[in-house]
């Protein structure tokens, strides 16, 4: 489980979180929206201690990883798969060698046993015979599809996905949506999605989350979100101009 | 007065920075010396390496070493004339390369090349979230990263160093010898009985050094790079300047030891 208790966080002058409290639930998909730059992307990298938070704690099964040498994160953190929003593909190494390289770095797998693994991920994600590929010969969708399939390489416990589907055509979005409830359902993980994509938000989410401001407005089932009277979800969710959410 | 105080406070502020950079650098060289004895290490990604900053200098060390070496020929044929000691010509141009031009030259053409290189790669990979991939895979930046481009700077400067040293010798023979008629037989003999091989091996202890120096500074100055494309421009510029100015401010210090 994790749990994010009172969490602030500023760049300088700018309030990004601003005492968040959330509880993601094991074994669920949690959906995180909320308006473009207003810190989705921030949380996610304090789930994974990429970023400290000025004050407030990360506990993932119970340890708060805010206070944990390199070592000792570096064990909670194999827990974890992560796509990054712009997919973050090692632009060195070719798509084959970017899919096999946490399973290089942490088992101790045949070289023929990782070739068969990397194909595999790859063919979840809609792509084959990419492998020799360098990610800059790759477009902007396919780039996001080999990070995912890097991101569920290892089977992870938890995985993060920042924005899965943004760029992606309806077709290959309904069908990562489908990858992600089906991997979650199989290996039980938890994962945690943040989403622009309303659609895709009731599919794939067993929970939602609304951000704004730095806190979670609104936590709940999809149904319970639906449901809501409460203004800022209500333009959220219509996408309309009026309301709360001011544009500027 | 006023301004006086202020221009102060500003130098004491350089000078703390760089101090602060010093440290951070040298910080830097401890943990990739504890990450270099740390099994496994990636052989592959450390020939890669060696290749970009060995191989592919070679072209560049050969042109510099030469025309020094023939630089190196003339001037002191000049200067020697005038007191008719021409026969010298030779075994100034081999001190010359081998004790401090060699080292030198060679490091800075490779801080240029491959210096510059590191800071630009590692920046991108900063600034591209690259770097966070790492860690979120458990993967430690410094092992993966750095330590095959230290140890690629540190093997491959002396070695390039050498072939520096062996084309100014060359580059001064034929300038000696077929440009101002100095005796071949002399030239060389010179060179042997003047040179030994302290003079080559304290040149090769100068360009390992330079080698750690511009592969720290350049892994360190791309590591912490922020800010897009223009915050990779100038972590590049930075390292190629405070490489060179480290490579030479330290050659005062090993030449002073040395010799
Ligand atoms: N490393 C950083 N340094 C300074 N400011 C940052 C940094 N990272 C994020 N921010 C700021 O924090 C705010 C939230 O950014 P974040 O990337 O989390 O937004 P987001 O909700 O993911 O938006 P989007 O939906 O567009 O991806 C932005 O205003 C951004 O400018
Ligand atoms: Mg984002």
């Amino acid at each position: 489980m994790i749990k994010l208790v009172d969490l602030h966080k500023s760049f300088r002058t700018q309030k990004v979180l601003d005492g968040l409290d959330l509880e993601i639930e094991a074994g669920k998909t949690t959906v995180i929206i909320g308006r473009s730059g207003g810190g989705k992307s921030v949380l996610l990298k304090h789930i994974i201690g990429l970023i400290r938070p000025d004050s407030g704690e990360v506990l993932i099964d119970g340890t708060d990883i805010t206070r944990l040498g390199d070592r000792d994160l570096n064990e909670i953190r194999k827990k974890f798969g992560m796509l990054f929003q712009e997919a973050a593909l090692f632009d060195s190494m070719t798509v084959g060698e970017n899919v096999a390289f946490p399973l290089r770095e942490h088992t101790r797998m045949k070289e023929e046993d990782i070739r068969r693994t990397v194909a595999d991920r790859l063919n979840a994600v809609g792509l084959t015979g990419v492998e020799e590929k360098m990610p800059s010969e790759l477009s902007g969708g396919m780039r996001k599809r080999v990070g995912l399939a890097r991101a569920i390489a290892m089977q992870p416990q938890i995985v993060l996905f920042d924005e899965p589907t943004t760029g992606l055509d309806p077709v290959m979005t309904e069908a990562i949506n489908r990858l992600i409830i089906e991997t979650q359902k199989n290996f039980n993980l938890t994962a945690v999605v943040i989403s622009h994509d309303i659609q895709s938000i009731f599919t794939v989410g067993h929970r939602i989350a609304m951000l704004y401001e730095g806190k979670i407005i609104a936590y709940g089932t999809p149904e319970e979100l639906k449901a809501s009277r409460n203004p800022v979800i209500v333009q959220f969710l219509a996408g309309s101009i009026d309301g709360p959410i001011r544009i500027m | 007065m006023n301004g006086v105080s202020a221009s102060v406070d500003r130098l004491g502020k350089v000078v703390l920075e760089n101090v602060e950079e010093m440290g951070k650098i040298f910080l830097l060289f401890l943990s990739v010396l504890a990450w270099m004895f740390r099994p496994p290490l990636k052989l592959r990604n450390i020939f890669k390496q060696m290749e970009f900053v060995g191989v592919k200098s070679i072209f560049v060390v050969v042109l510099t070493g030469t025309f020094t070496g023939m630089v190196l020929a003339l001037q002191g044929y000049h200067g020697f004339k005038m007191f008719s000691a021409e026969s010298l010509v030779g075994s100034t141009v081999a001190l010359g390369m081998t004790r401090e031009l060699g080292p030198v030259l060679t490091s800075l053409m490779v801080t240029a090349r491959a210096g510059s290189a590191m800071a630009a790669e590692l920046g991108t990979m900063r600034v591209t979230e690259q770097i966070d991939a790492l860690y979120v895979m458990a993967a430690n930046p410094v092992k993966h990263l750095i330590v095959p481009r230290v140890i690629a700077g540190f093997l491959m400067v002396p070695l390039l160093t050498v072939v520096s040293d062996f084309m100014g010798i060359v580059g001064g023979y034929f300038v000696g010898v077929h440009i101002l008629n100095i005796n071949p037989g002399i030239f060389i003999r010179n060179i042997t009985r003047l040179v030994d091989l302290n003079d080559i091996y304290s040149g090769l202890v100068k360009a390992a050094t330079f080698g750690l120096i511009l592969s720290l500074v350049g892994c360190y100055k791309g590591f912490k790079t922020s800010g897009g494309a223009e915050g990779v421009g100038r972590a590049t510029t930075e390292a190629v300047v405070l490489a060179s100015i480290s490579i030479l401010v330290s050659d005062y210090f090993l030449t002073a030891i040395m010799f």
